[in-house]
């Protein structure tokens, strides 16, 4: 029988906490990725919020709205608040912690209570980067990135920030480590490796980079912190420091740090695109492969963030050159995705819609992080806005879709509701043309030399940056009118079935919303995760 | 393979996967690694730079001192390592003062530091001091490699402290026995990992010169 | 169902003790070693020589030697990434 407390499925409330309380002390994953995903989201848009002002003030030459100072700050917050708030937990913490256990069969993640301490950690370290606002001092104004000189003299409350970001990246390694071990250990009887997912595949590689990059951002932001406080002297040149050993230090994490963001991205993707094609995947192993390959060469090619920088000809090449190579299994991956399409039967839900937007922003991007690569052209577009077009189109146009893709595909499964499709379709178009609009001139005024990182420009890149500007309305409005349809949907939606979208993974094998411990009797497994009835 | 699974009930954990709880403390350990790792690095770099410098420096240093805490830690994983073999034998309280010594020479260990750090300190020699900055540059990034590294080290060993405390209690309440050893044994994987960074230390510090 | 699985081995005693010494032996060679001057040579002797301290704590006294093979596999990861870094990063300060 079909109760009301039933259909609410893990919304009932358990435990000895009553709630609020039994929200944020709990330690089901499924409470905890949606406490993760509210505050992700609202972070988000935080983060929008800062990227609209910097649109504004870049609508016309000279001084906007802000003078270069707040407008330092308002890139410097941007960056920190998206990648470290927003785009780096997003999909891991959020549907990684839902989904994961179910996808695999399990009851839980293997260390619970580890799980909401990451996620205190989160809130913990977001609190403190909001608290950086109004500090004395101010808030930060050396870009996300800290460089020094500049992050040591300035005297802005760059150590509070560092520090933020210290404690938000213990949040990163908890999870991480929780994932592996999930993995390892708790898969459903008969679930082989190759039988599982691409999801739990994409968000294990991803754990492992978590585990093992993290950790060298901690200590270099740790460093800085002494270097500010106590002038070390291991980044400066006076002392016998040198600058490039905080880039080096910085861009060891930071570039494993984009494929922490956009693995699970692909792993959402590779989910997707088999279900609305009405087919398995092409090439599972194929995409098994370039996963961990990604996650492995990855970690080895930071030091292009740093050609320009006078470090040896010697680097220069080889970085360049395996940064080429770790183009290669994205590269796998695309050609795997529009297989899988091929002579499927193409169903054209807003999850679908979504990941062919993804497919076709993140191969703009990537493409055009091959002309960054490569050393010659990397000299004349290094710290331009080329560079700043190329990053968002892969990480907003790839990992942020990526995330709508998997918001829109998950939501009746999360929520037990459903949201207008028609509404959904037309964010997804708005938000997609909004991308374009704002991004691509960029490209060309990196192209032309526009440097990023100024409040003002010369005149001649007027136009592009107006062109840009009204793209980030268009944008937002995409984002906005989203938004307020998955809130209607949550609201006031008709309620969900196990299996909308007829998938083959587990997770639509249970009731919408899940119950508490998600399976009744934990399945056996006995074939692969997109097989189909009729194939 | 391994199809175990834990129930979520957080009030009693009646069943823990044991292979699972240290698979968890090995890979915090993976990201400890990591993190000393980027200290070491950086004195990778800086004693290839200044290779001359870190050798006349590195003398400064007491290396009877340094050899004497060595020897401290090393035994003081030998009683850690005392105390899992005692509790999986069965004998709790056996196991618990073999914890208690470890916290001892633990102690010594941050004594013994206390002082070798308030004598460098007494000559003026701390990061950012003017006698300090008044030497050359190899000097400075050497005793600023040294004091983080020593106080990176230093603020673990004092954690670890608080940890085996905790143990200690845990096990005279029969929380840890030899039937649910596990968090006395991922302990123990944490101390000796603090060991390990000693270790190395002790060399790339005070035997160069 | 499931059980607390019990460790397959303990380390005795006396397995400790001898660890123990051996690693008090490495000490006391190395810091031999440091009074002779071998240059480049001895400092390298008392890189491996740690090594082999530290391997000897990893193995008996981490029980790494008891565990399965993915643990030492894991290990060897974390062991290969920061030798790898520390490798790419020369790849630049040393040939400026």
């Amino acid at each position: 029988m079909i109760t009301r407390e039933s259909r609410r499925g893990f919304y009932s409330a358990s435990g000895k906490y009553r709630g609020i309380f039994s929200w944020i002390f709990s330690t089901d994953h499924k409470r905890i990725g949606i406490l993760y995903l509210i505050s992700i989201l609202a972070f988000f848009l935080i983060g929008v919020t800062f990227g609209v002002l910097m649109r504004l003030e870049l609508i016309a030459p000279g001084s906007t709205i802000v003078e270069a100072q707040t407008y330092n700050s308002f890139f410097t917050l941007h960056g920190i608040i998206m990648i470290f708030f927003f785009i780096i937990p997003g999909i891991p913490a959020s549907f990684g912690n839902f989904f994961l256990p179910i996808l695999i069969g399990a009851r839980d993640v293997a260390f619970p209570r580890l799980n909401l301490l990451s996620w205190w950690f989160y809130i913990i370290a977001a609190t403190l980067a909001l608290a950086t606002l109004i500090m004395p001092g101010g808030p930060p104004d050396a870009g996300w990135t800290f460089y020094p000189p500049y992050s040591i003299k300035t005297t802005t409350s760059v150590s509070l920030a560092a520090f933020a970001a210290f404690i938000v990246g213990f949040s990163s390694i908890l999870t991480g480590l929780n994932f592996i071990t999930t993995i390892h250990r708790l898969r459903a009887p008969g679930m082989k490796w190759l039988r599982m997912p691409l999801f739990p595949w994409a968000l294990y590689a991803t754990s492992w980079v978590q585990v093992l990059a993290t950790p060298v951002l901690a200590i270099t932001v740790l460093l800085l912190i002494l270097e500010r406080s106590f002038g070390v002297g291991f980044f400066d040149p006076q002392k016998g420091g040198d600058p490039l050993m905080f880039q080096h230090l910085f861009w060891i994490y930071s570039h494993p740090a984009v494929y922490i963001m956009i693995l699970p991205a692909m792993g959402i993707i590779s989910e997707v695109i088999p279900v609305f094609s009405r087919k398995s995947v092409f090439g599972y192993k194929a995409i098994v492969f370039s996963t961990v390959a990604i996650g492995v060469v990855g970690y080895l090619v930071w030091g292009h963030h740093m050609f320009t920088t006078g470090m040896s000809e010697e680097a220069q090449l080889i970085f360049s050159l395996i940064t080429f190579i770790v183009a290669v299994p994205s590269g796998i991956k695309v050609f795997n995705w529009v297989s899988t399409m091929y002579r499927g039967s193409i169903v054209m839900a807003p999850p679908m819609l979504f990941s062919l937007a993804f497919v076709f922003l993140f191969s703009i991007g990537g493409l055009t992080g091959l002309a960054n690569a490569s050393v010659a052209t990397n000299v004349h577009i290094h710290d331009t806005f080329f560079i700043v077009a190329h990053f968002h189109y892969v990480m907003f146009g790839g990992t942020g879709f990526a995330f709508f893709a998997g918001l829109h595909y998950w939501f009746p499964k999360m929520f037990g509701k459903t949201y207008s499709q028609r509404v959904a379709h037309l964010s997804c178009i708005v938000m997609f043309l909004g991308f374009h609009i704002l991004y691509f001139p960029m490209f060309i005024l990196g192209w032309q030399g526009m440097p990023r990182r100024f409040y003002d420009y010369i005149p001649a890149f007027h136009t592009g940056n107006l062109i840009s500007t009204i793209g980030s309305w268009v944008l937002v409005t995409g984002l906005l009118i989203m938004v307020i349809n998955l809130l209607r949907g949550l609201f006031k939606g008709e309620a969900a079935v196990s299996n909308p979208w007829d998938g083959t993974t587990l997770e639509w094998q249970i009731p919408s919303p899940p119950p508490k411990e998600n399976f009744e009797t934990i399945p056996t497994v006995t074939h692969g995760p997109y097989t189909r009835s009729q194939e | 393979m391994n199809a175990t699974n834990t129930t979520t009930d957080t009030a009693h954990e009646t069943h823990v996967d044991y292979i699972g709880s240290k698979m968890g403390m090995w890979l915090f350990l993976f990201t400890e690694i990591l993190f000393f790792g980027g200290l070491f690095l950086l004195y990778a770099v800086y004693r290839s730079s200044f290779s001359q410098e870190f050798y006349t420096t590195s003398a400064q240093l007491d290396m009877t001192i340094g050899a004497i805490n060595t020897i401290v830690l090393i035994t003081s994983s030998l009683t850690m390592a005392f105390s899992i073999t005692a509790i999986k034998n069965g004998a709790a309280r056996l196991s618990a003062l073999y914890q208690l010594l470890t916290i001892i020479f633990a102690l010594v260990f941050l004594i013994i530091k206390y002082y070798e750090w308030s004598a460098k300190i007494g000559h003026g020699i701390y990061p950012g001091s003017d006698a300090l900055l008044s030497q050359g540059q190899g000097t400075i990034i050497f005793y600023s490699l040294y004091f983080v590294m020593t106080g990176i080290h230093g603020i673990h060993v004092l954690a670890g402290i608080v940890i085996i405390a905790v143990m200690i209690n845990m096990t005279t309440k029969n929380k840890i026995s030899e039937k649910d050893f596990v968090r006395l044994e991922n302990t123990g994987l944490y101390w000796h990992f603090v060991d390990v960074v000693w270790v190395y230390l002790f060399p790339l510090l005070y035997l160069i010169g | 169902m499931e059980h607390t699985e019990r460790a397959a081995h303990t380390v005795s005693y006396k397995a400790n003790i001898l660890v123990w010494l051996t690693l008090l032996v490495l000490t006391g060679l190395t810091v031999i070693i440091a009074g002779i001057d071998l240059g480049g040579f001895g400092i390298l002797m008392n890189i491996l020589i740690a090594s082999l301290k530290a391997g000897l704590i990893v193995y008996i006294f981490m029980h790494m030697k008891y565990e399965s093979l993915l643990f030492k596999l894991m290990l060897l990861m974390a062991i290969a990434t920061l030798t790898v870094i520390i490798m790419l990063t020369f790849l630049d300060t040393l040939y400026r």
